[in-house]
């Protein structure tokens, strides 16, 4: 592999100067074995190639969890100009609002760890992970109203409610989505997935508050004590999600060969801003998106359920939830000037500051709410957005822990049941699908999360408000 | 050898073997289908068939393969057996048998997508080679 020539520009900061076809820098936040580590695996020369695009403003970003991905590395993020750039199905993923939510409750951590495992029991049927199939059957009507709809679709039909709804990014809609841009094969793949985890790194998790670091802004987001319990969901728009960028991938295909042979990777097609394909997957892109919040709001909802079934007067609220693969129609500042992009965040979170309107109103003036999930059975962090980040990285930080080990090098390396007992022993319950997925997702085979949250908080992408630690997983 | 897998760090990469285009993809949709449970131990007790066209050899196989995981996702179908496979201008056709209670097999995981990373279609006198990395 050709080596990548990246500059240190401070600590944790580096750049790939602009060089060849590439139209801006490309910047990258991690440690130096971090950035090491990105070398070696081919992220970096991803993140060149992002630079590529047209359009494409101030510089291209890898956040420090990057890894290797298809066209864009995984934690890439880039800033396409409304007009002059395009959208690229590349920069979002195949796991379409592949994202988190988190709840937090009124219980205590000792008191959720006596009813540990009959509260597991219930959270895995109301759950469905891997390949259990959903509790809720929806007809082609309803599923094309979830696409439009969203998460309101969930509560217009008795799932959650409307403070949950506000407490998500676009209060769980977003507005372009049309489904009838989405094709019958995408629909026929997500219309039993409806409200199911899915398997892969994703997961349900019972924590509990370990430290808190912000109490302002722990405060503001009802986090008031360590040992208080939290539930964190990761999933996303399941085989919806996935034939929706597969669908689109390959229209583009067909409709730009030149592209194609312009660019130095053939998965990092686009369309190009003001063509009828870029904006139909914008709205295709936006239903799928959708789909993964009335997932995680159902979701939601029927972890609460579960929850006020074991502990009558326990309270259950929605902190907040994100995406962490999606593309939005965002105003950045560029060369001082408010500038219309096609904001492409792959494998990383939108982080707003304090300062916009564009986050549930009593987190105006802290900041948004940034959920990153560890691998499991680590830890995962709640962090604040900053008004620094909108120059830093246009408003993005870091997603989860980022893999260093293949699933198949985790295989001959772990064993699903040897985890469950160690993890036992750290005091965290598991219960999955299959052991062979336990082993997959083994901690081991991921970076350390807490260097990837020291980084966001040093370089202030994003800073540290509270830290979990798991006592229950579903494992996907 | 039908297929080996190979180390990728965030998926798993495969490379399938034939004699032909025909027999390297009937092997590519064997070791995908694999990933997701052991095919070897799927019962034929359904028959189907499609067929598609495509611009390229590789979008071909992209195609080819995703059907796969359509017919997974919407109908709980697993791959058993290729019993006839047809290539030629870039045209496949194929007939093979499988089963959709999935109630009865082992499922280990999901496969999200196909994607062209490192996809290669290498063609040599009396062999071919395909090399495939599906996102899970």
């Amino acid at each position: 592999m050709e080596k990548i020539e990246v500059k240190k520009k401070t600590k944790y900061i580096w750049e790939i100067p602009k060089q060849g076809g590439m139209k801006v820098p490309c910047v990258i936040f991690g440690t130096d074995s971090m950035v090491k580590k990105m070398q070696e695996d081919g992220t970096l020369q991803q993140g060149k190639n992002m630079a590529h695009l047209p359009g494409i403003h101030k510089k291209a970003c890898i956040m420090p969890d990057g890894h290797r991905g298809y066209g864009f590395p995984i934690g890439g993020v880039a800033a396409l100009d409304f007009e002059k750039g395009g959208i690229s199905p590349g920069g979002i993923g195949y796991d379409i609002n592949c994202g988190v939510r988190l709840l937090r409750t009124n219980l205590n951590k000792d008191d959720v760890k006596e009813k540990i495992n009959e509260l597991l029991e219930k959270l895995f049927e109301a759950c469905p992970p891997g390949v259990g199939s959903s509790n809720i059957r929806v007809d082609n009507e309803q599923l094309k109203l979830i696409l439009n709809n969203g998460a309101k679709w969930a509560v217009d039909n008795g799932y959650g409610n409307k403070d949950d709804l506000v407490h998500c990014e676009e209060n769980g809609c977003m507005k372009q989505a049309d489904a009838n841009t989405v094709s019958e094969q995408a629909m026929k793949r997500g219309k039993k997935q409806v409200a199911t985890l899915g398997s892969g790194n994703h997961f349900l998790e019972l924590q509990y508050v370990d430290q808190i670091y912000d109490k302002e802004a722990a405060k503001a987001f009802g986090i008031t004590k360590k040992g208080q319990v939290t539930i964190m969901i990761h999933c996303g728009s399941r085989g919806l999600g996935h034939q929706v960028c597969s669908d689109y991938l390959r229209k583009m295909e067909k409709a730009y060969p030149d592209i194609i042979k312009s660019l130095p990777d053939r998965e990092l097609i686009y369309a190009p801003a003001g063509s009828e394909l870029a904006e139909q997957y914008l709205k295709a892109m936006a239903a799928a998106a959708n789909y993964a919040w009335c997932n995680r709001h159902i979701l939601g909802h029927q972890t609460r359920k579960a929850i006020l079934e074991t502990f009558k007067d326990a309270e259950v609220k929605t902190i907040y939830d994100v995406a962490h693969n999606i593309c939005k129609i965002e105003n950045h500042i560029i060369d001082n000037k408010k500038t219309k992009v096609y904001m492409h965040r792959k494998g990383a979170t939108r982080a707003f500051g304090p300062d916009s309107k564009d986050i549930p109103k009593d987190y105006q003036g802290i900041g948004q709410p940034i959920l990153i999930p560890g691998s499991m059975g680590t830890a995962s962090y709640l962090l604040k957005g900053t008004n620094e980040s909108e120059e830093l990285s246009f408003s993005s930080t870091a997603h989860g822990a980022g893999r260093v080990m293949s699933r198949h090098a985790a295989l001959k390396e772990f064993r699903g049941e040897a985890i469950a007992k160690e993890m036992h022993a750290k005091g965290i319950e598991v219960k999955g699908s299959s052991w062979k997925g336990i082993a997959e997702e083994a901690s081991g085979a991921y970076k350390d999360i807490d260097e990837v949250i020291e980084i966001s908080d040093k370089t202030g992408i994003g800073k540290k408000v509270a830290r979990l630690i798991p006592i229950g997983v579903i494992k996907g | 050898m039908k297929f080996e897998y190979f180390e990728h760090t965030a998926d798993v990469k495969f490379r399938s073997y034939g004699k032909d285009l025909q027999e390297a993809f009937a092997n590519a949709a064997y070791a995908l289908t694999n990933i997701i449970t052991d095919y070897e131990k799927v019962e034929k007790n359904i028959e189907k068939s499609f067929t598609i066209k495509a611009e390229d050899e590789k979008a071909l196989l992209y195609d080819f393969l995703e059907q796969f995981l359509i017919l997974f996702d919407s109908e709980n179908f697993v791959l058993k057996e290729i019993t006839e496979i047809k290539i030629e201008n870039l045209k496949l056709s194929v007939k093979f048998t499988g089963d959709n209670e999935l109630k009865k097999y082992d499922i280990h995981t999901h496969v999200k997508a196909i994607t062209y990373h490192e996809m290669e279609i290498i063609e040599e006198q009396g062999k071919v080679t395909i090399q495939a990395v599906p996102d899970i």
